[in-house]
């Protein structure tokens, strides 16, 4: 039974409101609880409680509060997963979800992959046969919707980065092998000095990364969430005034966001990951019509769509348009522009779309308290969601980082310690494998041929 | 007319490196066993590069030995020069390399065979494999005489189909211009077995009275020599040893070649194989590394008794009068004479991905294939696959357990799994970088990791299993004992340290602990080790290995145990995947060709993702409970 590694993920949705849990399971899944946790009263360590025992105190982080909690120990045969399993109830706030699971990764479990948690019950003994089917779809699922929101979530920019110090190190391992495979054509003569500074070179490239990606994300978290409507319905204006900054350039001129803007806000404890698109209409030029195609396309993957109507205009072809597009989305619908004499009003749209509807001015920022209002009601409701997949994806994203930059810290030990070359490539291929993580590669046949296009080798 | 009937337990197809161990460890298991080769006078023929060994391949020959194979012991009763490879790196990647004197290999080889009992060498053609309910019952020759068999063994090295070519010329010969096997392929194709069709290659040979050795680098051997065997006595390879010359190519020899290349048939399109990509030929070479402006060459005696010269490194199929101009460009060669042409050779093989990791046919039960016939390249990864096939062959006669070493057990592993699971499209030779946890999987250690699954087949006698186990003890009682030992921060320990510009100790520390600095040596530390016990070289070697790189060792074993997990979750043979729920179809359809025989085989499929490797193992939990 696979139960020697510890594995820890976030429990609850992750909303903003009421209770959050992050669930460890596995051997080691009491010490490492009582690695982050401090007695609100001086009593024994987790270790030496009884199992079904609750205990109020704090997370800690070195010498930093993170949150007040309740942690549940359940010792295994149990508990959900038939092994020992702490659960730790903090305040749910999503920032402090995150923490507290990034504290527990750092103090030795690992993120638990999609699915986990079920087969560990499954394979424990804790699930029923006749629910076998059901734990096996959860797993495709999990990890299709993990590998889809990576390839579509990782932004181009960091895959590139990310990808050009994966192949920096494939190249070194490369070159290090075809030596050992042929020492008499490669020669390893002053390569450790030389690797010692593309070592550094990477390690500088990673660390600049890990700092860059807010906060450890490497994926985009959130609702995601489209604002759609025809040109200058006020989009951008919507989107600054939810941002509060001058993101979008806003403009008189109709067809001004030519391309998708992105924006992460927080509303009420929830995420939303918003994407300003171009204004749908019908267009001969081409750089305008590559943006009404991508906001059409970008409309197919919403978990919400804010759909923003010019109340000072009449429904004109344009908005025919976009209601062709509208099928079973979440749509809110922002009757914008309400400072401003009506031509549309709210019967009118009612007439031709049976969605929630809320008035707004984005220019006088009028309407945005029963628009949040909506929002937070449809959440808790269920009627939105977002798959928590995008997260603990990022967790393990980031984790795989880390486990790089750490394998590439181990080459550096070793070439300051005089190990011989083929150490080097034990702890650089580790780092290549971790970063084939984030990317969704796997190591294959990549060396062996990486070997044979770079290097002369052979009799 | 009546043809010739007889009855045999094993026949084995083809009489080099594979076929003769295969031969060998069959008969020595006790089986009556015929060999068959197109040539008695070819038999452990080296018709490319005159060494055994090398980089990874050293390993190989060790573990060969280590299991009970014979290509050890024979090269280090022939061998003319040998050195160590890598010893300035890890211990890990220290590999064994010996020039043979080939026609000596060759004729040593056959006497062991030949003085072999139940071993019986016949010169003939095989043109069918008989079988019977899909089980192999024997083969039928050219003469049309028919052997009748328990199990049959595949060894036809490159002899199927075999056609040699060099420029315009090409013949529909095996290697040296020995007869090819033409009918084989066709019996098997009827069986359903799908052939791939590879090539190869050679360089010329040159007459070594010819050659200007002043313009080269003369390469010796190690002063003191390391046997392959673990059963050869130390004293006895210290012998004398000849010499091997390093020159280049240059610009001249480039632009020769370069236009020339639309001669080359493996430009123009006249060879349809695939080459492996190890073993480029010069043209090869010339076009893709064209930034380089020299190559190194290679030139390596073929033997004592012989004055023929081997041109590593510039192996080719350039037209006659092209390869002339080219060595002729090389310093040193200027007047070489050729004594044999370069060529390429195509031939029939196996995809391989139809075996099961015992190196018996998936499809065809007693039927069992080793060797380039497996797709694989080298004398060393033939002999490999030629034990393990003439183990497994026996085994099953026997009605005793087949065995599989894995991935975490030896390079002999990596190499069979490596071809059995992994989509591979060119002769395949093994690497030092194919092997996940090559700390492990050292040439030192063959012994320790592969005699007792000798001594349990049989190939090994008791005495040397226990004389095994012996060693095993002395090694773990020295490490005890240097974990145990501690010596404090006194005057003579730090006045030692210091003249092995070691830093000073801070509070006592055990001997190990000393060992375990980069620049310290289990040698140095009798200074200060006035209890050290007598030991071996070969122990004590362990004894420092195991301690310097323990931390590292620690962690390969610890993936190891990971592997070995799913290793050991067997998939039933007859498991139907349309049946397993979530399973996406990709995976089914690769999952139904293949038949892995484990989990951990399947996860090593190409196209088999974790998501659907944990449904697996659901489902086959399922169907237990």
């Amino acid at each position: 039974m696979e139960k020697t590694e510890t594995i820890a993920a976030i429990a609850t949705a992750m909303a903003g409101s009421g209770i959050g849990i992050i669930r460890i399971s596995g051997e080691e899944a009491f010490s490492i609880a009582e690695k982050v946790f401090r007695p609100k009263k001086a009593a024994k360590k987790l270790t030496e409680q009884a199992s079904y025992t609750m205990h109020y105190g704090n997370i800690v982080d070195g010498g930093e509060v993170v949150d007040e909690v309740i942690v549940l120990l359940m010792k295994g045969p149990h508990s959900y997963t038939a092994e020992d399993t702490a659960e730790i109830q903090c305040h749910g706030g999503v920032y402090v979800m995150r923490r507290i699971l990034e504290l527990v990764l750092r103090k030795g479990a690992r993120a638990a992959k999609p699915g986990e948690f079920t087969k560990r019950a499954f394979l424990n003994g804790r699930i029923d046969l006749s629910q076998a089917e059901a734990v096996m779809d959860v797993i495709q699922a999990k990890n299709e919707y993990a590998l889809k929101s990576s390839v579509r979530q990782l932004k181009g920019s960091l895959v590139a980065l990310i990808r050009e110090i994966r192949e920096a190190v494939l190249y070194e391992i490369a070159f290090i092998e075809s030596a050992l495979d042929d020492p008499e054509h490669v020669s390893l003569e002053g390569y450790p000095e030389n690797l010692g500074e593309k070592v550094d070179n990477l390690l500088e490239k990673m660390n600049r990364l890990l700092i860059t990606s807010r906060e450890g994300r490497i994926l985009r978290e959130g609702i995601r969430t489209v604002i759609i409507g025809k040109p200058n319905a006020g989009k951008s204006s919507l989107l600054n005034a939810l941002t509060g900054e001058e993101r979008a350039i806003v403009t008189e001129i109709a067809g001004t966001t030519r391309d998708t803007l992105e924006e992460q806000i927080q509303i009420r404890g929830l995420t939303l990951h918003i994407l300003d698109t171009a204004g749908i209409r019908k267009t001969d030029d081409l750089v305008e019509s590559i943006g009404v195609d991508r906001a059409k396309e970008s409309i197919k993957d919403a978990d919400l769509l804010l759909y923003v109507v010019d109340s000072s205009t009449s429904l004109d072809e344009n908005d025919s348009e976009i209601l062709s597009l509208l099928k079973e989305q979440n749509v809110i619908v922002l009757l914008n522009k309400v400072d401003l004499p009506t031509k549309t009003t709210k019967e009118m749209v009612e007439k031709v779309l049976q969605r929630p509807l809320v008035p707004i001015s984005a220019k006088e920022e009028q309407g945005f308290q029963e628009f949040e209002d909506l929002l937070e009601e449809m959440f808790l409701s269920g009627k939105i969601s977002y798959n928590d997949e995008v997260y603990l994806t990022n967790v393990r994203h980031r984790e795989a980082m880390e486990e790089a930059r750490e394998s590439l810290n181990k080459v550096k030990e070793s070439i300051v310690s005089g190990m011989p070359e083929d150490f080097f490539t034990i702890d650089l291929m580790d780092a290549f494998e971790s970063l084939g993580k984030i990317l969704g590669e796997s190591v294959g046949e990549d060396l062996i041929n990486e070997i044979f296009s770079k290097f002369c080798v052979g009799k | 007319m009546p043809n010739v009937e007889e009855y045999t337990d094993v026949v084995v197809i083809g009489a080099g490196h594979a076929g003769c161990e295969a031969g060998l460890a069959c008969a020595r298991l006790g089986l009556d066993t015929v060999v068959f080769t197109v040539s008695v006078d070819s038999i452990a023929l080296m018709p490319c590069n005159p060494n055994i060994g090398g980089s990874s391949k050293g390993h190989l020959v060790r573990e060969l030995d280590a299991l009970g194979g014979e290509m050890g012991k024979v090269i280090d009763r022939t061998f003319i020069q040998s050195k160590m490879l890598n010893v300035s790196k890890g211990p890990a990647v220290h590999s064994l390399r010996a020039q043979a004197d080939k026609a000596e290999y060759s004729r040593t080889m056959r006497m062991v065979l030949e003085e072999t009992e139940r071993l019986q060498i016949v010169q003939a053609e095989v043109t069918e494999i008989l079988t019977k309910d899909q089980r192999a019952a024997g083969v039928r020759l050219y003469s049309g005489a028919v052997y009748h068999a328990r199990a049959v063994i595949l060894c036809t090295g490159t002899y199927l189909k075999a056609r040699c070519i060099y420029g315009d010329v090409s013949t529909y010969t095996g290697p040296n211009g020995l007869q090819a096997a033409n009918h084989l392929t066709n019996s098997l194709k009827r069986l359903g077995i799908e052939m791939y069709r590879f090539k190869t290659g050679t360089p010329a040979r040159i007459d070594g009275r010819t050659v200007d050795f002043s313009k080269m680098e003369e390469q010796f051997g190690d002063k003191r020599v390391v046997p392959f065997s673990f059963t050869t006595d130390p004293e006895s390879v210290q012998k004398e040893q000849d010499s091997c010359w390093l020159t280049y190519t240059n610009e001249k020899t480039h632009e020769i070649i370069r236009s020339n290349l639309d001669r080359s048939p493996l430009y123009s399109g006249a060879i349809e194989g695939t080459g492996p990509r190890y073993c480029p030929s010069i043209e090869d070479k010339v076009v893709r590394f064209a930034d380089r402006s020299r190559h190194q060459v290679f030139i390596e005696p073929e033997g004592r008794y012989t004055s023929e010269m081997y041109v590593g490194g510039m192996s080719s199929s350039l037209p006659e009068d092209v390869q002339h101009a080219m060595y002729h460009s090389v310093p040193g060669l200027e007047h070489a004479k050729i004594v044999r042409n370069a060529y390429a050779i195509e031939y029939d093989c196996i995809n391989p991905q139809q075996l099961l990791p015992t190196l018996e046919f998936k499809k065809i039960k007693g039927l069992f294939s080793g060797g380039q016939f497996n797709g694989s390249s080298g004398y060393e990864e033939a002999a490999c696959q030629g034990l393990i096939a003439g183990i497994n062959a026996s085994m099953e006669i026997l009605g005793r357990e087949q065995i599989v070493i894995d991935r975490s057990q030896g390079y002999i592993g990596v190499l069979i799994d490596d071809l059995v699971t992994k989509e591979n499209h060119e002769p395949y030779r093994m690497m030092t970088s194919r092997s996940e946890y090559r700390l492990l999987l050292r040439q030192d250690n063959a012994d320790q990791r592969l005699t007792p699954v000798g001594y349990q087949v049989g190939l090994i006698s008791k005495e040397r299993y226990e004389k095994l186990l012996q060693k095993k003890e002395q090694i773990r009682l020295e490490k005890e004992r240097l974990e145990k030992t501690m010596t404090g921060a006194n005057g003579s320990t730090q006045a030692f340290l210091e003249k092995y510009h070691s830093t000073g100790l801070k509070t006592a520390a055990s001997l190990a602990e000393i060992l375990r600095r980069p620049e310290m040596k289990y040698t140095y530390l009798k200074e200060i080790d006035p209890e050290r016990p007598d030991l071996p070289l070969e122990v004590t070697e362990q004894v420092e290995i195991d301690i310097k790189y323990d931390g590292y060792i620690r962690r390969q074993l610890k993936q190891v145990e990971q592997f070995q997990k799913l290793e050991q979750k067997k998939i039933p043979e007859d498991l139907d995947y349309d049946k397993v729920p979530s399973l996406r179809l990709e995976a089914v359809q690769k999952l139904k060709a293949f038949r892995p025989i484990s989990m951990g085989q399947a996860s090593r499929i190409s196209g088999v993702s974790p998501a659907d490797l944990s449904v697996l193992l659901i489902y086959l939990e399922q169907k237990k409970g």
